[in-house]
């Protein structure tokens, strides 16, 4: 240890002083037995090198600019006595960790990770498992998480933690990571200019995504499949949502996504694919639904409550139970452009576009939401001969709600 | 009983109405997929064709067969043959050729289109399962009325009523009870209620391949247990199995008590 | 041979046959006649099992026919309507039937004696009555059965083959066999039968030969006794 020491001082006499960060090596055998002592001993910008092997810590503090890097996959278990790593400062890198067994508690978020009024972090190429919340950005702006794995094995929501948590962060990215069996994959709370793409959220208790209350966000190219609920957008507005999937998200209150009081919103290019429910909207005006494929869902499009100025141009409704329903005779959207796999109209003069306006809304998703048990009338030939005459001549559903121009082939 | 079988059969594949029912299946097949070119859209107009058509096909065929081989059935009475064996010989024959036009003119088609390069085909088989059932049992219904109605016209009528109410008026009256009682919990009503009907049970089966995620959305713990799990695949078929036995074996009891 | 104790037949609320009684042995051409509606044909399938009776015993070569279909195979039988399967050419029903009974039989001795080897690869829904009910004997005589039923074998058929029809007969009543026949033609009846079963409101009126029945009757000829049976009938 003193002999350590010498060298450590020999060390940073000579690179310390000349602003070269040192770095300083974590493993059983070595000077440095674990990483709080590791903490301690560096200096600002140092690098701590930890190497393969088992440490049992937790309420680690990375109070300095530090970059913690694990080789070969080191494993931090906390056994479940607490939060494991605290970042209080800016400038944190933490990389290649595999951190387990994070406490749960009824009455403090222990996370695996938090960062906490930080800014520049780095948080990549880290696995957790048997966790509570795994990384909790705090406050913490500038930063990114990218490339995580975090596997959770929650069975109820109100002892199960969420993966990545963000509150009061704005500008982060979070980018390829893949987040399964928690509360709810990624959660965002009052936090702006968030960037989430290429993740993989799956099979999560409660939501793949959530959004509250976070303006001007961008998701592009996850996929969030088999969430007990999906993905839920609500009181944001500005958000981007592009070439994400939503798959096998099914049950009672379950979609693909549900939008609540979101305003100005573009959702472009995704795929909703078996889901209950493809799109749930409630009180969202001005969003515009383009080249989305909507494929094999229970309801495509399922429209409750005031929702005004949307727009749905070029989408391909594919095979889906239900192409929309409504619950109200107003309508204020528009549908135009769309390929509805349920057209049977003709095209005369071969322009591409039916020449019989398509009418979206069935009869018979009425009869459901008002008797769900009904619902086992589906594709029935009585339900058919009612839904026809429905469409000859409407009665229950908004007169004004069709596509006039339904295209007659798959839009790509 | 296989001999009359045979014949029965022989006998359907010279008729020209074996052909009909092939070619119209086929033409069907055909036009779906190439007019088309979407193997999951045509797998769902298929399931219309099936759940209507199959029905009302198998009844009349059925029923017509029945009274056109009046003598023929006489000349069998005649021979040292077991009653039973001549009726169900000649409903297999029926049923059999039926299933046969369903299966190939529906099948040959799907088959050059490449149907087994896709995920499609486990939908595909259980239409074919679904029709060939339907077949079996509307056929089994229409040797039933055939044989408790010396009267053709009487008969036929019988038959063309029965394909109708369990085709379309019975999903009526199901509906008016459902939003009728609509206050109570009507899933094992509605479940049971399917289970009566056969068209709606092969309808029900089709329902768990191509709507699954509608259906999953409904909150009903009876109706989650149905669907969701591997019950509602094993309680359809077995219900459909008793649909068919059940005729079937009244066929041969009244065949044994009738006078020729 | 044939023996029938107690038979009743009702067709919902027609009674058919009451109480019926009734004998057949050794071999002979016994003639089941009556008055239309008088349950000769029912009487007939009674025997066959193609009319389940209300109560009665009916043995045949004593064993009952209840439950029992194996006894056909000792029994020919001539339908009244000879109506094919149409699909169906005569060569493949005479192999199918062929084919149900697997016994022996001579059906090319019969195709020769009535002509039909022209017919054999025509579809039965082409030929023309006569030929059908040629068709019908030679499926009723192919085969070597000690009990003949015929109903009405003589319809449709010109002089030539009836004449053929009854060497036929003849010659199987010679070979000790039992031929039970329904017939409207009285002379074929006189010419032919060793006994006579009239039947009269479901029940035997007379069973006996031709000179008993003229006796019974006192008249001279057949054809007149037959019809004094019926006046006498409804006079009572």
């Amino acid at each position: 240890m003193y002999k350590y020491q010498l060298h450590l001082l020999f060390f940073i006499f000579f690179m310390g002083t000349s602003l070269w960060a040192k770095t300083i090596e974590v493993c059983a055998s070595c000077e440095v037995k674990s990483i709080k002592e590791g903490i301690a001993l560096a200096t600002d910008f140092d690098t701590l090198l930890i190497k393969k092997g088992t440490y049992r810590e937790f309420n680690i503090v990375v109070d300095k600019p530090l970059t913690l890097i694990g080789e070969n996959c080191p494993i931090i278990d906390g056994e479940d006595r607490g939060e494991i790593i605290r970042v209080v400062s800016d400038n944190v890198t933490v990389d290649g960790l595999y951190i387990i067994n994070v406490g749960t508690s009824y009455t403090t978020d222990y996370a695996a990770i938090r960062v906490v009024k930080s800014e520049n972090f780095l948080i990549q190429n880290v696995v957790l498992e048997k966790l509570f919340f795994g990384i909790y950005l705090e406050r913490s702006n500038n930063g990114k998480v990218y490339h995580n794995k975090i596997i959770g094995d929650a069975l109820d929501e109100y002892n199960s933690g969420n993966g990545i948590q963000l509150w009061y962060s704005h500008h982060v990215q979070v980018d390829r990571n893949i987040v399964q069996g928690v509360r709810d994959g990624i959660y965002l709370e009052f936090s702006d200019n968030i960037a989430i793409n290429n993740n993989i959220s799956t099979n999560n208790l409660r939501y793949g995504l959530h959004f509250m209350f976070s303006n001007d966000d961008v998701y592009t190219g996850n996929t969030f499949e088999n969430n007990g609920a999906g993905v839920a957008v609500m009181f944001s507005k500005g958000i981007k949502m592009e070439r994400n999937i939503f798959k096998r998200n099914w049950g009672t209150a379950a979609f693909g996504m549900l939008l609540k009081e979101i305003n100005d919103a573009e959702i472009i290019g995704n795929t909703f694919e078996e889901n209950t429910i493809g799109i749930n909207i409630e009180g969202s005006n001005r969003i515009v639904y383009k080249n989305n494929n909507f494929i094999s869902n229970g309801w495509a499009v399922k429209v409750l409550g005031a929702c005004y100025t949307n727009s749905f141009i070029n989408n391909n409704f594919l095979y889906n139970s239900f192409d929309i329903s409504y619950n109200s005779k107003l309508n204020d959207n528009v549908f135009e452009k769309n390929y509805w796999s349920n057209y049977t109209g003709y095209d005369l003069d071969k322009d591409g576009i039916g020449d019989v306006p398509y009418r979206p809304v069935k009869l018979f998703s009425y009869v459901v939401n008002r008797t769900p048990e009904t619902i086992i009338l589906l594709r029935s030939m009585f339900m058919d001969i009612i839904d026809f005459s429905e469409k000859v001549s409407p009665v229950f559903t908004p007169d004004n709600l069709l596509d006039a121009m339904p295209l007659m082939k798959r839009s790509e | 009983m296989l001999k009359i079988l045979k014949y029965s059969f022989y006998d359907l594949m010279r008729s020209r109405w074996s052909y009909v029912y092939f070619l119209f299946y086929l033409a069907l097949g055909f036009v779906l997929l190439f007019l088309n070119n979407d193997l999951s859209k045509a797998v769902i107009t298929l399931m219309n064709v099936i759940i209507v058509l199959v029905p009302l096909i198998s009844t009349i065929f059925g029923v017509m067969y029945f009274y056109n081989s009046k003598e023929f059935t006489e000349l069998l009475l005649a021979q040292p043959l077991k009653r039973s064996s001549i009726f169900l010989g000649q409903y297999l024959g029926v049923a059999g050729s039926l299933t046969l036009s369903l299966v190939l003119g529906l099948g040959l088609p799907f088959v050059l289109y490449g149907l087994f390069k896709s995920d499609t085909i486990w939908d595909f088989s259980l239409l074919l399962i679904t029709g060939a059932f339907l077949t079996l049992i509307f056929v089994a219904l229409a040797f039933n009325i055939a044989i408790s109605n010396e009267n053709k016209i009487k008969g036929f009528g019988y038959a063309v009523l029965l394909w109708l109410f369990l085709a379309v008026i019975y999903d009526g009256l199901f509906l008016m009870s459902l939003i009728l009682f609509e206050e109570y919990p009507l899933d094992s009503f509605s479940l049971a209620a399917t289970m009566f009907n056969p068209i709606d049970l092969s309808r029900t089966l089709i329902l768990l391949k191509l709507d699954i995620s509608a259906l999953l959305g409904y909150t009903g713990a009876i109706f989650k247990q149905f669907f969701g799990t591997y019950t509602g695949l094993t309680v359809s078929i077995t219900t459909l199995i008793l649909w068919t036995v059940l005729p079937i074996w009244r066929l041969s009891y009244k065949a044994k008590r009738k006078d020729f | 041979m044939i023996q029938i104790e107690n038979l009743y037949k009702k067709f919902g609320k027609n009674q058919v046959l009451s109480n019926l009684d009734l004998d057949i042995h050794g071999s002979g051409i016994f003639a089941v006649l009556g008055p239309n509606g008088s349950g000769k044909t029912t009487l007939i399938k009674c025997i066959l099992g193609m009319v389940v009776p209300s109560s009665g015993e009916i043995e045949i070569q004593g064993s009952t026919i209840k439950k029992n279909w194996r006894y056909r195979q000792e029994i020919n039988y001539l339908p009244q309507i000879a109506n094919f399967p149409g699909n169906l050419k005569v060569k493949e029903l005479i192999r199918m039937i062929k084919d149900l009974r697997q016994k022996d039989s001579k059906e090319k001795d019969l195709i020769r004696l009535f002509d039909l080897d022209s017919f054999l690869d025509k579809k039965l829904s082409t030929l023309s009555g006569g030929t059908k009910q040629k068709v019908n004997i030679v499926l009723t005589f192919m085969f070597d059965s000690p009990l003949i039923i015929l109903d009405e074998p003589t319809t449709g058929l010109d002089p030539g083959s009836l004449i053929k029809l009854k060497e036929l007969l003849t010659q199987e009543k010679s070979k000790g066999k039992t031929i039970l026949i329904t017939t409207h033609i009285m002379q074929f009846v006189e010419e032919m039968s060793d006994e006579i079963v009239y039947l009269l409101e479901g029940n035997i009126f007379f069973k006996g030969n031709v000179e008993q029945l003229k006796t019974k009757t006192n008249q001279t000829d057949f054809e007149h006794a037959i019809a004094a049976i019926a006046t006498r009938t409804s006079d009572a």
